[in-house]
């Protein structure tokens, strides 16, 4: 069930609409649940403050688990954002997905490559840059040859490899999830009754893997952000 | 290779050309979510973490302070009870010491009052013999004198005689 994409250029720049509309719906959303979240702050918290700290925790642990706090608490917020920003993409795929004359407007923003691409180069960068100044750039090269000097070849391959895997693995977890609701959705279902009837259990059965796969893409990407930077800016690396 | 492959499908299904539009908008839209956020939500939230764990960390030196204190209060009332209760023993002990001396003084004092006043009616019986004693041989010297005195006045016959001492005697027995 493939659909096209509403694109469009502005500035000599193509934009994909659909892209742009579910980027901003995210965002709000996220910002949303945020700040509703965050409205009555008291030292004795209740519902949603629990929640928003609950995440707050989690993200900290995950920052723990791989480097020391004096160096990742600076992340912390990056990666609640990260966390946050990429489960609500990843979730507003799943309930529907809306197809305006052939154009596919409603989907994930992270079921596009270039979306998750752009997130895993922006982490990428972003590690070097912290690389470079909390180590300095002569503490930043060497990490380039050790433990071995002849490595130096693999660790620019893995460099690369990294950006790559990062932005694909969430991409093709989301799209595929996708994929297949909608041919469960839009093929199977319109294969008469019997194949309503047999759609049903298993778009079901799929949407609530894909909230699991979601939540676990989620986690996974923030948690290898704080990996690759905690190669970067620890000093026992 | 697979990955690029599935990077270039993608942009061929954008057709043939690349979405960098979408690019900059995830950044920017990214970036000023993240300074959104710090500003409007974690910030706020972090802060009163920070404000929840220094209230903890004080109420804990709070009560560690306070626990101390209670049992410095608490081993001093011990002491205190068990020196009031020293004191208290030996208070008894020294009344049950007070109470046995004292029964000692007064029975000796009565004791010795005893032997006093024995001592005193010994004394007055021996006087009042002694007395009696006396009195007795006065009047028998008395009574002797009278006898020889009658002796020497009369030279009597023997029925007078008898009769004399008769009279005498009988004298005698009434003058006593």
């Amino acid at each position: 069930m493939h659909h096209g994409a509403p694109e469009f250029e502005l500035f000599g720049l193509w934009f994909n609409g659909a892209n742009v509309l579910m980027i901003t719906i995210a965002s709000a959303i996220v910002f949303l649940i945020a700040v509703l979240a965050t409205r009555k702050l008291a030292m004795k918290p209740t519902g949603m403050q629990n929640f928003m700290e609950w995440v707050m925790d989690f993200v900290k642990g995950i920052i723990n688990s791989t480097m020391d706090w004096k160096e990742g608490g600076r992340f912390h917020i990056l990666g609640i954002t990260l966390i946050m920003y990429i489960f609500v993409s990843n979730m507003l795929g799943l309930p529907f997905a809306i197809v305006v004359d052939d154009k596919l407007w409603w989907k994930s923003p992270t079921a596009d490559p270039i979306i998750t691409l752009t997130l895993a180069v922006m982490i990428l960068g972003l590690t070097h840059y912290y690389g470079v100044k909390l180590k300095g750039a002569k503490g930043y090269g060497e990490g380039f040859f050790t433990p071995m000097k002849f490595l130096f070849p693999l660790k620019i391959i893995e460099e690369f490899a990294n950006t790559l895997t990062l932005g694909l693995r969430l991409y093709g977890n989301i799209y595929a999830g996708e994929l297949l609701l909608s041919l469960l959705a839009a093929g199977l279902a319109h294969q008469g009754i019997a194949g309503t009837i047999a759609a049903i259990p298993l778009t079901l059965v799929w949407q609530g893997f894909s909230i699991f796969v979601g939540s676990i893409q989620a986690y996974i990407f923030t948690m290898l952000t704080m990996v690759y930077m905690a190669h970067k800016v620890s000093h026992d690396h | 290779m697979l990955t690029s492959s599935l990077v270039l499908g993608a942009a061929e299904q954008a057709g043939g050309h690349v979405n960098y539009g979408d690019i900059f908008f995830q950044l920017i839209v990214f970036i000023v979510l993240l300074a959104l956020l710090k500003k409007f939500a974690w910030g706020p939230l972090m802060g009163i973490m920070k404000q929840r764990e220094e209230h903890i960390a004080s109420e804990i030196n709070a009560a560690e302070e306070s626990r101390g204190e209670a049992k410095k209060l608490l081993e001093e009332q011990r002491n205190l009870l068990k020196e009031a209760r020293a004191e208290a023993q030996s208070l008894i002990e020294s009344a049950k010491k007070q109470g046995d001396i004292q029964r000692e003084e007064i029975i000796a004092a009565a004791r010795q009052e005893a032997e006093r006043q024995k001592d005193a009616a010994k004394l007055e019986i021996e006087q009042q013999k002694e007395k009696a004693v006396a009195a007795i041989r006065e009047q028998v010297a008395s009574l002797s004198v009278l006898i020889a005195s009658k002796v020497i006045e009369r030279e009597l016959s023997q029925a007078d005689q008898d009769a004399l001492i008769n009279e005498y005697i009988k004298e005698a027995g009434e003058g006593r």
